[in-house]
């Protein structure tokens, strides 16, 4: 925190206005960010913190307002210009080609050559090698992308920007994949940046990392400016009400369960992944009605793997799983979400939640198009697709409250939220919920919190997947230690002592 | 034992001739799939690319004009196929429909214009030379007859068409075009936000396959035969793009799928030639029957470029 020079301004965004056809994205948004200092923007989701910075990169064009890059105006056409007055960014949904290795896409579009545009990559790799070390970005270059944990991917997506001669770098939302762990590599990494002169915009959700790493924060609620406030100076929940507009309580508030009947039973449970290693290990769980129970653990331990096999989606190799009695062990999706009525908040939206392609109104109907009131006789009707989706909108609170636009052009935040409306008004007696908080604002985490909750006061059962301790403590009226691919302790949530389950979540015995 | 031996060798040498066109042509489709263009015009591009190829070294009376011309018709018809799916990001299979209608059309047209109403070229004068000839005859190396000479004895098209592979090969795995092709075929978001211009590789890596079918076209019309025929191509293209999948979407995978399929009308010759029973008609399915099977058995289990097919617009409103 003491790294920051007030003399030189780095970034200066001068009323900066984005429309998206008549849709104002951002309206007249200013930020000034000096040399050193590390920079937050809090807002909603949708609130149009990746916009305004995609403006900076120069992937879209502001429709009005001036930028300047160490006091100079420039007008940044595309990311080579960008890139050329030193900024790089991370994007909230990474861009790396899979099959091509680390060094492969680090140098992409500025490829060191030998002789008539004939690839060094020898020398890349020690290049890489030398900027790595420097910053502490530990990657092996030689390892291809898709062989390495996200938050590998991720800190090749840093050493990209560095590579380039990055002097801003701005980071969308960089801790939202990470495990605790490489959260704290990641604030040690920003902490080396910024001693060593680079500016760092960052965008995070998490108040507390804001808290930690942040010297001053913007805050941008429905695309308008709010205030610059310097983090020292205020708590996190006067930044949560700021940026909501409202109060916001953290903890939930929740009666005691009304624990019923079993209904879904986990027997013995073995499951292989896709490189053929058994992750799920003869793993056991019972369900009730009208509980939560919370799955903790830390990534990788067999979870993703669990949800496949629980959905239809993976085949068990050994075991049993019964729904309400019947044996539903390797039955079809389709099967297990409209005739056993289990429904599940995938962990990666994009890829297994959503159409991109299709509209908001298309992906509520993803599992019910079939069925009155959407369809009849294999036709389907319009005026009640259309009237569905504002209804849940409307509900869910998706912003734009547009039914029509498409999945794709969604900030992050809401494309979860789309999916949550889906799952939870299909009403199912089993609710798979994996990370679904993950890259969702405070107000909207309240939200998706307290639906869960009610699902559960309705007598239905909730299982809930996520990485966050806290949020496994704070929502679950159980909770399950997986470790390994199997169960290593069960607790009740009112007693849970948050060091004793971490112990649990490494392996360590109680 | 000899006769065996030259049977041999008369395989092998009709393999490599009939591979040759398949080679060009599907080389073009691993450079096209690449860069996340499917091609499945490469027919039409064949075939406008064999008359050509015939008509232009029927007038010029040089086989390599004629071969340089076909190339560039190949291109021509390719340019179509850009625009349409790189430009205007149509639908990359439909647009491909459309140039295999264009090509033979356009073929039989200029054909009926230019040779008084048929539907072939006449005989060009010169055939493709033979670079090798010098060291076979009385007296020299090897023997004007025989195995040597069966194999190694070939058209200038079919070493070309072999170096062309390791051409390829360098090209894509060695050198800074090849790897910001092969991004921008998995995953052209990440290319564009690097600063590399997508549609300009597009439209390259789409107008080479059509330049390279155009050749494997002419090296059917001036090299395999002497004229240019209405039935010359028959599936050609679709057998190259079988053998570029085949390959995995790789040069030297695609040369030996190639050489596979050639195989397959190598022995189609040699059982006809040799009498064999059993109705010519049926012989000449092998190199389709073996498509299929390959095709059936082989798709699924390969892993194409990520973006492949798929529309990439800039996303600024
Ligand atoms: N290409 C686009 N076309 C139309 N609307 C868009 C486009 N990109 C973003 N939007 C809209 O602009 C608004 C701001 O989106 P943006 O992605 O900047 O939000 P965000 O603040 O980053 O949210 P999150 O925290 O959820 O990532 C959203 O309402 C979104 O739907
Ligand atoms: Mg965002």
């Amino acid at each position: 925190m003491t790294s920051i020079d007030f003399s030189r301004k780095t970034v200066e965004m001068i009323d900066v206005v984005k429309k998206f056809g008549d849709f104002v994205a951002n309206d007249r948004i200013s930020l000034t960010v000096h040399k050193g200092e590390v920079h937050a923007l809090l807002g909603e989701n949708g609130a149009g913190k990746t916009t305004l910075m995609n403006c900076l990169y120069g992937l879209y064009r502001p429709t009005e307002g001036k930028i300047r890059i160490n006091g100079k105006e420039v007008v940044i056409t595309d990311p080579n210009v960008a890139i050329h007055h030193g900024i790089g960014m991370v994007h909230q949904h990474f861009k790396l080609v899979e099959p091509f290795t680390v060094t492969q896409n680090i140098i992409l579009g500025q490829e060191t050559t030998k002789m008539m545009g004939i690839l060094d990559l020898a020398a890349a790799e020690k290049k890489v090698s030398e900027i790595s070390e420097k910053y502490g970005l530990t990657v092996d270059p030689r390892a291809k992308i898709e062989d390495i944990s996200v938050g590998s991917q991720q800190r090749v997506e840093i050493l990209k920007a560095l590579y380039r001669g990055a002097e801003i770098l701005i980071l969308d939302e960089p801790t939202a994949v990470l495990t605790p762990g490489e959260i704290q590599e990641l604030v040690t990494i920003i902490r080396n940046l910024t001693a060593e002169g680079k500016t760092i915009i960052i965008i995070t959700h998490k108040l507390h990392e804001i808290k930690q790493v942040a010297d001053y924060c913007t805050i941008i609620r429905r695309g308008k400016f709010i205030d610059t406030v310097e983090v020292a100076g205020v708590t996190e929940h006067e930044l949560a009400s700021k940026m909501v507009g409202r109060e916001v309580s953290f903890a939930v508030d929740k009666r005691p369960a009304q624990r019923g009947e079993r209904v879904l039973a986990i027997e013995n449970l073995v499951v292989k992944d896709n490189r053929g290693i058994q992750v799920v290990n003869g793993l056991s769980l019972d369900l009730h009605k009208g509980e939560i129970l919370g799955i903790a653990g830390v990534d990788g331990n067999g979870q993703s793997e669990l949800i496949e096999a629980l959905m239809g989606l993976r085949k068990v190799q050994s075991g049993r799983i019964r729904m309400r009695d019947k044996d539903i062990t390797n039955a079809s999706p389709k099967q297990i979400i409209s005739e056993h009525s289990i429904c599940s908040i995938p962990e990666d939206r994009q890829k297994r939640g959503l159409v991109m392609e299709f509209d908001v109104a298309e992906n509520l109907i993803l599992e019910n198009y079939q069925r009155r009131p959407f369809s009849e006789r294999g036709v389907l009707d319009h005026q009640e697709i259309y009237k569905f989706a504002d209804q849940c909108i409307m509900e869910f609170d998706v912003r734009p409250q547009d039914a029509q636009m498409t999945a794709k052009s969604l900030s992050g935040g809401n494309q979860q939220k789309v999916i949550i409306a889906r799952e939870v008004s299909n009403d199912p007696e089993v609710l798979v919920a994996s990370q679904p908080t993950r890259g969702l604002d405070v107000g909207a985490i309240e939200y998706v919190h307290r639906a869960l909750v009610e699902q559960r006061d309705r007598g239905k059962a909730v299982l809930l997947i996520s990485f966050e301790l806290d949020e496994i403590i704070n929502v679950s009226d159980r909770i399950a230690v997986i470790f390994e691919g199997r169960i290593v302790g069960e607790v009740d949530a009112e007693n849970a002592d948050e060091n004793n389950i971490g112990l649990m979540m490494a392996g360590g015995r109680v | 034992m000899e006769a065996l031996v030259n049977d041999l060798g008369f395989i092998i040498g009709t393999t490599l001739m009939y591979s040759t066109p398949l080679i060009f042509t599907a080389t073009g489709s691993v450079i096209t799939e690449r860069s996340g263009i499917i091609n499945i015009g490469l027919e039409g591009m064949m075939y406008f690319g064999a008359f050509v190829g015939a008509a232009v070294a029927y007038f010029t009376q040089d086989p390599w004009i004629g071969f340089l011309c076909a190339g560039l018709a190949g291109a021509f018809l390719a340019l179509f196929h850009a625009i349409a799916t790189v430009t205007f990001s149509a639908e990359q299979i439909v647009s491909g429909i459309a140039i295999n209608f264009l090509g033979p059309g356009l073929a039989l047209f200029l054909s009926r214009l230019f040779f008084d109403g048929a539907t072939q070229t006449l005989t060009i004068p010169n055939k493709m030379p033979l670079p090798l000839n010098f060291l076979f005859g009385d007296g020299k190396l090897f023997a004007s007859t025989g195995f040597m000479d069966l194999v190694f004895n070939q058209f200038a098209t079919v070493y070309l068409s072999i170096a062309l592979v390791f051409v390829a090969w360098f090209f894509l795995y060695k050198t800074r075009l090849g790897m910001r092709l092969m991004a921008v075929g998995e995953h052209p978001e990440a290319a564009d936000s690097l600063g590399i211009s997508v549609y300009r590789i597009r439209y390259g890596a789409v107008m080479t396959s059509g330049f390279l079918a155009g050749l494997g076209g002419a090296a059917m019309s001036i090299a395999v035969v002497s004229r240019f025929s209405n039935t010359l191509i028959s599936g050609h293209g679709f057998i190259a793009l079988a053998a570029m999948i085949f390959g995995k979407w790789r040069p030297q995978g695609a040369l030996l799928a190639c050489l596979i399929f050639g195989g397959a009308k190598g022995l189609e010759i040699y059982l006809g030639a040799k009498g064999f029973p059993v109705p010519s008609s049926i012989l000449a399915t092998l190199p389709y029957v073996l498509t299929i099977i390959i095709l059936v058995g082989w798709v699924g289990r390969s892993r194409p470029p990520a973006a492949i097919g798929k529309i990439f617009d800039k996303g600024e409103a």
